[in-house]
């Protein structure tokens, strides 16, 4: 494997010039929390929309020494992750794991794993949709201006509307967020539960909008705070009474799957994150 | 005497661009003065520039030389005919009062509204502006059922009675009256002339011009005709 | 008389264009020109000078292309100046130029300190959202964070330009002209702003509905003591409201003074020309 990292590819698939940009854009990410740096997106093996962002930062930062974990919808084992992992993997040799408190770098769509992150690691998200302002300013011109005047009256009459119009904040995924007290960002594509998990975090986060070509970041213990209203609190999506069926885990962030069995099939709600999931499964298995 | 008001060597002429720019003098070295309560008359032809005098002392048109000298309240012995237009706009508000041939509103604006204009400028507030309102539209004999009308759809008498209480109403001490009798029936002008003579008594001094010397003329302190020329 | 100048504007200037050494020979109100013939570069404000003291109505007046609402532009920080001093006086007596803010500090200015009411409410309202949304924006802005207290003060502000606050959650869409400039009124008096700009705020309006504008703007300077400057070519509404008024042509003021007194006194000829053009 070794070998042929070192005959066909530069370390990391990227060549020099490309990590050499990407590692200076995540440090001006990094200086100007929340802020939409643009960057040369490169072609990479996988289509565009597939996590190129995300992976074109991995690429950037990993060393051999690296432990990577890549989950998608906090599965190791999903279609997308096992991809993305081989093709790390296959051009550094770094070690892999699925434990997240084993991990070095973890590579994530859609989820911050349920673990607490701990200061030597770095989480880095795969992007679809780097704007908020998108949804009220279609013009990325017009929107660049916004985010430089702080300019966010229009994203909050949006969430005023939303109360108007559904009686709530009904906002789903992207829950639009201001960093540092400056710059709007968008969460995409994490859960309102993973939302709180970015404020004051021991970890680095970085985001990577391969399409959209923006790189942007949360360092450690930066103020993440949701759009909300004294009377309207952004909240998650924690339900009194939920359950994991798996691992009986009783405050993590669920998702529901049709199981097919004899009778047919059933709904199951367990956890999204599938290793932790799995670990307390296996914890549980050795007390008992 | 300690006059109020004192004008001196006054000239006003205006040069007409668009007409070859010709230049008109229709004020040429006028000296008068006027003291605390007292009322002064000009009469003379139409067309002399009798008005264009008030003009002068409100500023509406610049002066061309001479002076206006004027005992304020405010800023003390000043001439209005270089003085800041700030100070102008302050005088306006609190201490002299000017009140046209013609009445020139806002459209659908009551008359009692129309009438406590000056008094919401100061800062009035409205309950308590509208209570003064009343009482001069009552004094002026203008019917109740009208007070919430516009001024614009009155007539002619009744618009130039509110045009008088809107000059009267802010009290000040320089009152600059133009033809404030012509198109009143009899009855409603002893009415104006009875609120001059009480604003007189109070102490405002009062400037008029006007033809009527057989009605207001009789009850001025003093006349003056304007020379013609 | 209140003391000081609130704002003052110094030597502005802004042009259009490259620019060529004989431009400003060949432009100005005496050629009849803003457009210079050689280089085709607009001069829309050269030199000028003039200032807004607190609580006043002043007027500018003046054909298009004056250079009234260029002159306007920059006031509001929308447009920047090439040359020349904004100052704006702070409650704290403190002079802050404000031709030398960067853009987010200009947008945080105009947003606490500006209010702005255009011709057409395209331009000051977004007519995707609500109205209630369009004057809530200014709140939010704010950094009021209490959707129910955004309520009760966005009827307020209803109320107080005469809309009816059962109609906060309509469309803009759905409204008359007349109710649309209220709309802008009410939202530009949300943030309680130190001036308030009007640009040509009655004109497109039938003569009765531009009355109760006119009215209403009016009463809100007498109660508020807002200071306004206010543009237009009407001379009829300008004497209704500003007690001082300043004439541009061509980029240039040509004259200024009491209002009054430059519509019965003018003494610029081009104010002479506009005065004996009105209705």
């Amino acid at each position: 494997m070794t070998e042929l990292t070192d005959q066909l590819y530069h370390f990391a698939l990227l060549d020099e010039d490309a990590q050499r940009e990407i590692r200076r854009k995540l440090l001006k990410a990094v200086a100007i929390p929340g802020h939409l740096v643009p960057f040369a997106s490169r072609d990479m093996p996988i289509a565009r929309g597939w996590g190129t962002g995300g992976l074109q930062i991995t690429l950037s930062l990993i060393t051999p020494e690296d432990t990577l974990k890549v989950i998608d919808q906090g599965d190791d084992e999903s279609v997308n992750a096992v991809n993305l992992r081989r093709l790390i993997t296959r051009t550094t040799g770094v070690a892999t794991t699925t434990d997240t408190t084993a991990a070095t770098i973890i590579q994530t769509r859609h989820r911050i794993p349920e673990e607490p992150m701990r200061a030597d690691q770095i989480l880095v998200l795969q992007v679809p949709m780097a704007d908020p302002l998108r949804w009220v300013e279609p013009n990325i011109e017009r929107a660049t201006i916004m985010h430089s005047e702080a300019d966010y009256g229009k994203m909050w009459v949006y969430m005023y509307e939303s109360i108007v119009r559904a009686g709530d904040l009904r906002i789903a995924s992207q829950y639009p967020v201001i960093v540092n007290r400056r710059y709007m960002m968008d969460t995409t594509p994490i859960p309102r539960w993973d939302v709180p998990k970015l404020h004051m975090a021991e970890t680095l986060y970085l985001f990577g909008a391969g399409r959209e070509k923006r790189i942007y970041a949360v360092p450690p213990y930066t103020a993440v705070e949701p759009l909300q209203f004294e009377d309207y609190p952004f909240r998650t999506e924690y339900r009194p009474g939920q359950r994991c069926a798996r691992c009986g885990a009783e405050n993590t962030f669920l998702t529901s799957h049709f199981v097919a069995d004899a009778h047919g099939g059933r709904w199951e709600t367990t956890c999204s994150d599938v290793s932790y999931c799995t670990k307390r499964c296996a914890a549980t298995e050795t007390t008992a | 005497m300690n006059y109020l008001l004192e004008v001196k060597n006054l000239y006003k002429s205006f040069t007409l661009h668009l007409i070859d720019g010709r230049t008109i003098t229709p004020v040429c070295d006028v000296s008068f003065s006027v003291a605390a309560g007292e009322h002064l008359l000009i009469h003379g032809r139409s067309g002399m520039g009798k008005t264009s005098i008030l003009k002068c002392i409100y500023r509406t048109y610049v002066p061309t030389s001479g002076t206006i000298w004027f005992q304020s309240h405010q800023f003390g012995r000043i001439d209005l005919s270089r003085a800041d237009e700030r100070i102008i706009i302050d005088l306006r508000e609190r201490e002299i009062g000017f009140c046209s041939q013609f009445l020139r509103v806002l459209p659908r604006v009551s008359a009692l509204d129309t009438i406590c204009e000056p008094l919401y400028r100061q800062g009035l507030d409205r309950t308590a502006a509208q209570e003064i309102g009343r009482e001069w539209l009552r004094r002026l004999g203008i019917a109740a059922e009208l007070w919430q009308a516009s001024p614009m759809t009155f007539s002619g008498g009744e618009q130039q009675r509110i045009n008088l209480g809107r000059a009267f109403i802010a009290r000040p001490r320089l009152l600059l009256l133009d033809e404030p009798t012509a198109s009143l029936d009899e009855t409603t002008k002893q009415v104006v002339i009875n609120m001059i003579r009480a604003a007189q008594r109070e102490g405002t001094a009062i400037i008029s011009v006007s033809h009527d010397l057989t009605g207001l003329g009789v009850y001025a302190d003093r006349q003056w005709t304007f020379p013609s020329r | 008389m209140s003391e000081q100048w609130l704002l003052r504007v110094e030597q502005l200037e802004k042009h259009f264009g490259p620019g060529c050494p004989v431009c400003r020979q060949l432009t100005g109100p005496t050629t009849g020109r803003s457009r210079c013939p050689r280089c085709g570069t607009v001069w829309a404000c050269v030199d000028v000078n003039l200032q807004l003291h607190a609580g006043e109505v002043l007027g500018i007046v003046g054909e298009s292309g004056s250079g009234k609402s260029t002159l306007l532009q920059m006031i509001y920080l929308a447009l920047r100046p090439d040359s020349g001093h904004i100052w704006y006086r702070e409650s704290d007596g403190q002079l802050r130029d404000l031709t030398t803010l960067n853009r987010y500090e200009a947008r945080l200015f105009q947003n606490t300190h500006l209010g702005i009411v255009y011709q057409r409410p395209e331009l000051g309202l977004n007519m995707r959202f609500s109205v209630g949304g369009n004057v809530a924006e200014k709140l939010l802005l704010a950094e009021w964070r209490h959707f129910g207290r955004i309520r009760v003060r966005t009827s307020e502000l209803m109320n107080k330009t005469e809309l009816l606050p059962e109609r906060i959650d309509d469309e803009p869409t759905t409204f008359s002209g007349g109710m649309l400039q209220r709309v802008q009124i009410a939202r530009a008096l949300a943030s309680h702003p130190t001036i308030l700009l009007l640009d040509e705020v009655t004109s497109g309006l039938d003569v009765s509905v531009q009355a109760r504008v006119l009215d209403l703007l009016r009463r809100i300077q007498w109660t508020d003591r807002i200071t306004m400057l206010l543009v237009s070519h009407d001379l009829g509404v300008v004497r209704q409201l500003a007690r001082r008024t300043i004439v541009m042509k061509n980029g240039h003021i040509v004259e200024a003074g009491l209002t009054d007194q430059i519509l019965e006194d003018p003494q610029h000829p081009y104010t002479q020309l506009l005065v004996s053009s009105a209705l």
